[in-house]
């Protein structure tokens, strides 16, 4: 099977993770506090539209992952959760694949997709 | 207040095709709708309800309507991905209690194994107006992944083992010995399955279901249809639905939808889990199974390893008889969704008419639960507990 996340067109506005000092960002609700992911005009906890961006450490855990063995080459896709408590789909990258466990510690890395900095994070000492 | 559903399952018919290399999508719609209403002993001009899904190609109930020559009173055109066709007998329940129909046919059909990917076969992936699109795609969540990560977490959080997986596939391999139109007829075991190649870690070949084309048909009547039809009396008894998704970003892997769907439907029944003789179990993965189970309360949480593992699953041997046909792990997942055969097996069961080497003995009660989509994102459930009278 080729590889699955071959570019493919869409005409969706371009995904916000990323500030301009390349820092990895969350949309947060200034009415009930709370982070959330992906980013929307409303709350998905509370339904305010009084929402502003955050800076994300950038640092996490391995929610769950699973490595698909049927792409050339194989690569592993992940929950990781975000210090800030927030759950995303993400690929892990820059390593050994087979050691990839659940819980280990993580650290974004941004790479280049569809000419987008796209969040992936990359396994760091605990 | 509360009504009781007084609605009947009068005909359901499964398609045999698995490869319809020369036949239409519209095609095998017909075929279905036809084979149920035949099963029925109705006709097509009694048919007043209409349900189907986005595996009908055009403008969904318009273009089907149209295609048959029928005009319904009553329509339905609910997505909710291979649940649709669990998630349909409830609606269509509630519509003829409330007079809105009397005769109603749920139809599924597809070809993914010879026809072009249509919406209904989950090319939902790149719909540029979806919002989680930009977000998910560029990190190539395929199916089987998005499975294995739940499969993943629950290994982590209580333990389950890939033997434990691998029991649901020998289970249902039992019972697709004795179906011959099952794509998998070779009875398998738990060294099979572990020695499968790897697909998406920790899911095996052998815990991913078959593709296959065809589809089936449901008719869905009222008490006073179903009385004048010379058919066993399946009672729709209770139903429930429910939508899971990843809940922006407070995501849980370890349960799905049906720890809301089932309790809906378990208590419209006024029965428990321990009441239900026979279950037809959504298994698009192994996983799939064991979570659902757990969900539905047949087990504790965490215990789903346990429960399906020593041939539990098996009519005749264990505890709780699960998709005796084979399910789609073993006989059919037809445009990839599988909630058609799972109700179609349970009224087998309730009428008497499964396999006789798998048919549960004074089969009078059973479950059959749908789960559409995507358990390791979003995904909708249905659950129906349906009784012979
Ligand atoms: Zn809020």
């Amino acid at each position: 099977m080729s590889d699955p996340r071959t570019p493919r067109p869409t005409r969706n506005e371009a995904p916000q993770w990323q500030s301009e000092d390349g820092s990895l960002i969350l949309a947060k609700c200034e009415d009930c506090g709370e982070p959330h992911y992906y980013p929307r005009v409303i709350c998905p906890f509370c339904s305010s539209d009084n929402l502003s961006w955050i800076t994300c450490s950038g640092r996490g855990r391995i929610y769950s992952v699973s490595v698909f063995r049927r792409a050339e080459p194989p690569y592993a896709l992940a929950y990781v959760t975000l210090d800030e408590g927030i759950k995303m789909m993400t690929n892990i990258v820059d390593c050994d694949l087979d050691a990839i466990r659940i819980d280990d510690p993580v650290a974004v890395v941004f790479k280049d997709r569809n000419g987008i900095p796209t969040p992936m994070f990359a396994p760091v000492q605990g | 207040m509360r009504t009781t559903p007084t609605a009947y399952i009068a005909g359901a018919w499964e398609h045999p095709t698995r490869k319809a290399t020369d036949k239409t999508l519209i095609q095998l719609h017909a075929e279905n709708v036809k084979g149920a209403l035949q099963d029925a002993g109705l006709t097509m001009q009694d048919v007043d309800g209409f349900f189907c899904a986005s595996d009908v190609p055009g403008l969904g109930a318009m273009s089907i309507t149209e295609y048959l020559g029928i005009r319904p009173t009553y329509v339905d055109n609910t997505d909710t991905g291979g649940s649709s066709y669990v998630l349909a007998v409830g609606h269509v329940a509630q519509a003829i209690a409330e007079g809105k129909c009397s005769v109603a046919v749920v139809t599924l059909a597809g070809k993914p194994r010879t026809g072009r990917p249509n919406k209904g076969e989950g090319a939902f992936f790149d719909d540029p107006n979806c919002p989680d699109v930009p977000y998910e795609l560029p990190f190539g969540h395929v199916i089987p992944n998005l499975y294995g990560m739940c499969a993943a977490r629950h290994m982590y959080e209580f333990g389950t083992t890939s033997e434990q997986l691998a029991w649901v596939k020998v289970a249902a391999s039992h019972h697709a010995q004795h179906n011959p139109h099952a794509m998998l007829r070779n009875v398998v075991t738990v060294e099979d399955v572990l020695e499968s190649p790897m697909v998406s870690d920790p899911l095996h070949k052998l815990d991913c279901c078959v593709i296959s084309d065809g589809g089936g048909a449901l008719v869905v009547v009222s008490q006073e249809i179903a009385r004048s039809l010379n058919r066993p009396l399946v009672r729709v008894r209770g139903s429930g639905e429910a939508i899971k998704h990843l809940n922006g970003g407070k995501t849980d892997l370890t349960f799905s939808g049906a720890v809301w769907s089932g309790p809906k439907a378990f208590e419209q029944a006024g029965v428990t889990p321990a009441d239900i003789k026979y279950a037809s179990i959504y298994d698009s993965f192994t996983i799939t199974v064991l979570m659902t189970l757990e969900d539905l309360g047949f087990c504790k949480k965490g215990e789903g390893g346990k429960f399906v593992a020593d041939g539990n699953l098996i009519s005749g041997v264990g505890k709780l008889p699960f998709n005796t046909d084979g399910g789609g792990l073993c006989s059919n997942h037809p445009a990839n969704r599988g909630g058609m055969t799972k109700v179609i097996e349970a009224v087998r069961q309730l009428r008497g008419e499964a396999h006789p080497a798998v048919q549960v003995p004074g089969c009078d009660l059973a479950l059959a639960h749908g789960t559409g989509g995507y358990l390791g994102s979003r995904h909708g459930s249905a659950t129906l507990i349906l009784e012979r009278e």
